[in-house]
């Protein structure tokens, strides 16, 4: 498989490899993928107060191409609102790094990883509003 | 005139890396198989057509296939005559099987083969199939063998052919082709084997094995590509129906004029090979433990394929967490290959490893190596200290590892699939 320079840049240096503590209201978590079909990608994101995603990590379990993907996705994600984030095309990613059309459902993975990711972040901060209430209620 | 020493001396002197190990894909042609194929093709060789009759150069030309002929059926104890020079193990394939099948289609239209079996003898059995033949794939066992009670119950009336290959190219397990000769023959059942993994590689000697046809290659025992051989048993003697017409060259089983320096260069390469089985398999084999001694405190490998019948050469391991097109991509210094589904176009995992009950990730995982007969312990040494620092690299890099490590049974993870 010829890769694009690009995709080896990537996968020969991964950006923002890493993980943050899923457990932090702060951290949106995206899971996706399956190991029997040979690429699982995770991602996180940590999103200020602002609603601006002020870091991002990556593991990926996968070949070269989802590697690249969700490399790239953290240089994109990091800066941007949530409602950007959100709107990042998977066309975008697999032009950037010229995937092959075989490998397009890599970049489609990432996609549905930043998607994962921003829905477990907003599903925790639904019950990060009530905390301050129950704290009144204690009080 | 090509010079074997000093083409030797060069290739010590070039580059050595990247190191190949994928010598069950192709082999470097060895140089004394180069320099006798050059001696076939210009002016003042003999580059004459074997079949024409009437002068010196057909002549020539013609002992030239002769000897070749008698090279190839000595390395596998045959009689020269049993011999029929084809493109490949491919075409020996279809030769076979649909040669016995289209011959004796009146005594019955069933056929046997197994799962695990070469591309080349799975879509030769679906085409009988489109003709209205029927095919029995048999399962293996967890070890890449056929279970001989499942072969021996999958034989009916109308069963013509078991066609079983006698070495796996993806995880070198021997198949038991004796006992499977045996019980061929006692039922009256033609045996076809493809051999094109195993000759030159472990012995064969078809006076003792009940082998009834045996497809060869050249190119993966370090002769040339572009040409095979099929082994066609005289006694008790196979008819075969012949695949391509038009001059009734090799005894009318398959016509087309003969590619002399292929020949040629196919003889040398089972000549040498017959020559240096016994070292050369011990050397192979003691590297293959060397390799696999390399790795064997590694956490969650795998080996693929029943290492106690195993052709010397060649590793099929499973690194598990890791992907193994990710893999391949760094491990770029050596050359290998994998069963992971990146590698074809398919996005299929290789069923070979499917059919031993690997796990799909398993499968995805696999790198198989594969040493011959110009690989050193030094490329052994290198290839070790490559694969454990890019498979380090490379689970640091994915969530299954954390996982594993975090003790996450990932089996009970429900994945969302796509």
């Amino acid at each position: 498989m010829a890769y694009s320079d690009k995709v080896m840049d990537h996968y020969e240096n991964p950006r923002n490899v890493g993980s943050f503590d899923k457990d932090d209201n702060a951290v949106g978590t995206g899971m996706v993928g399956a190991p029997a079909c040979g690429d699982v990608m995770k991602l996180q994101i940590k999103v200020s107060d602002e609603g601006v995603i002020e870091d991002a990590k990556f593991k990926t379990y996968g070949c070269g191409s989802a590697i690249a993907s969700s490399s790239l996705l953290t240089e994109w994600v990091k800066g941007k609102t949530l409602q950007e984030a959100s709107e990042i095309k998977n066309t975008e990613l697999a032009e950037e790094l010229a995937l092959p059309p075989v490998k397009v459902h890599c970049s489609v993975l990432a996609e549905d990883a930043i998607k994962a990711a921003i829905e477990d972040y907003n599903s925790k901060s639904a019950i990060v509003v009530d905390a301050p209430e129950k704290i009144a209620d204690a009080g | 005139m090509f010079k074997v020493k000093e083409w030797l001396r060069n290739m010590s002197k070039s580059e050595k890396t990247p190191v190949y190990l994928d010598y069950a894909a192709t082999t470097p042609a060895d140089p004394r198989v180069a320099e006798k194929m050059m001696a076939c093709l210009t002016m003042d060789g003999d580059f004459g057509n074997p079949a024409s009759r009437s002068h010196v150069f057909g002549w020539k030309a013609d002992d030239a296939v002769k000897e070749a002929r008698g090279h190839v059926a000595s390395l596998i104890n045959a009689d020269p005559r049993e011999i029929v020079w084809t493109s490949g193990a491919t075409e020996s394939d279809n030769l076979a099987i649909k040669g016995v099948a289209h011959f004796y289609k009146k005594k019955g239209k069933h056929i046997i083969t197994c799962k695990t079996e070469h591309k080349a003898v799975l879509d030769t059995c679906r085409q009988l199939e489109r003709e209205g033949y029927e095919v029995t794939y048999l399962e293996v066992e967890n070890s890449g063998f056929i279970d001989m009670k499942v072969l021996a119950d999958a034989i009916r009336e109308e069963t013509i052919l078991i066609s079983i290959m006698h070495v796996n190219n993806e995880t070198g397990v021997v198949q038991d082709i004796a006992a499977i000769g045996e019980l061929a023959r006692s039922k009256g059942v033609i045996f076809h084997c493809d051999a094109a993994q195993s000759a030159g590689k472990v012995e064969i000697d078809l006076e003792k094995v009940k082998v009834d046809l045996m497809s060869f290659s050249a190119h993966k025992i370090y002769g040339p590509k572009g040409v095979g051989a099929l082994y066609v048993r005289r006694k008790p003697r196979i008819r075969i129906e012949a695949q391509i017409h038009g001059g009734g060259h090799e005894r009318g089983m398959r016509s087309g004029t003969l590619a002399v320096h292929q020949i040629v260069g196919m003889g040398e390469a089972f000549r040498v090979a017959k020559e240096e089985l016994v070292v050369e398999s011990e050397r192979l084999l003691g590297l293959r433990e060397r390799l696999l001694n390399g790795f064997s405190d590694m956490e969650e490998i795998y080996i693929n394929g029943d290492l106690s019948h195993h052709v010397p050469g060649l590793l099929n391991i499973s690194f598990n967490f890791v992907e193994g097109e990710s893999l391949i991509m760094a491990l770029k210094d050596i050359a290998v290959s994998s069963g992971s589904a990146c590698t074809s176009a398919s996005l299929e995992p290789s069923y070979v490893l499917r059919a031993l009950g690997r796990e799909d990730e398993l499968a995805h995982s696999s790198i198989r190596f594969s040493l011959g007969r110009f690989t050193t312990e030094a490329d052994v040494d290198y290839t070790i200290e490559l694969v454990r620092q890019k498979v380090e690299k490379l689970r640091e890099l994915s969530p299954l590892w954390e996982m594993y490590k975090d003790g996450v049974d990932l089996s009970k993870v429900q994945w969302a699939a796509h």
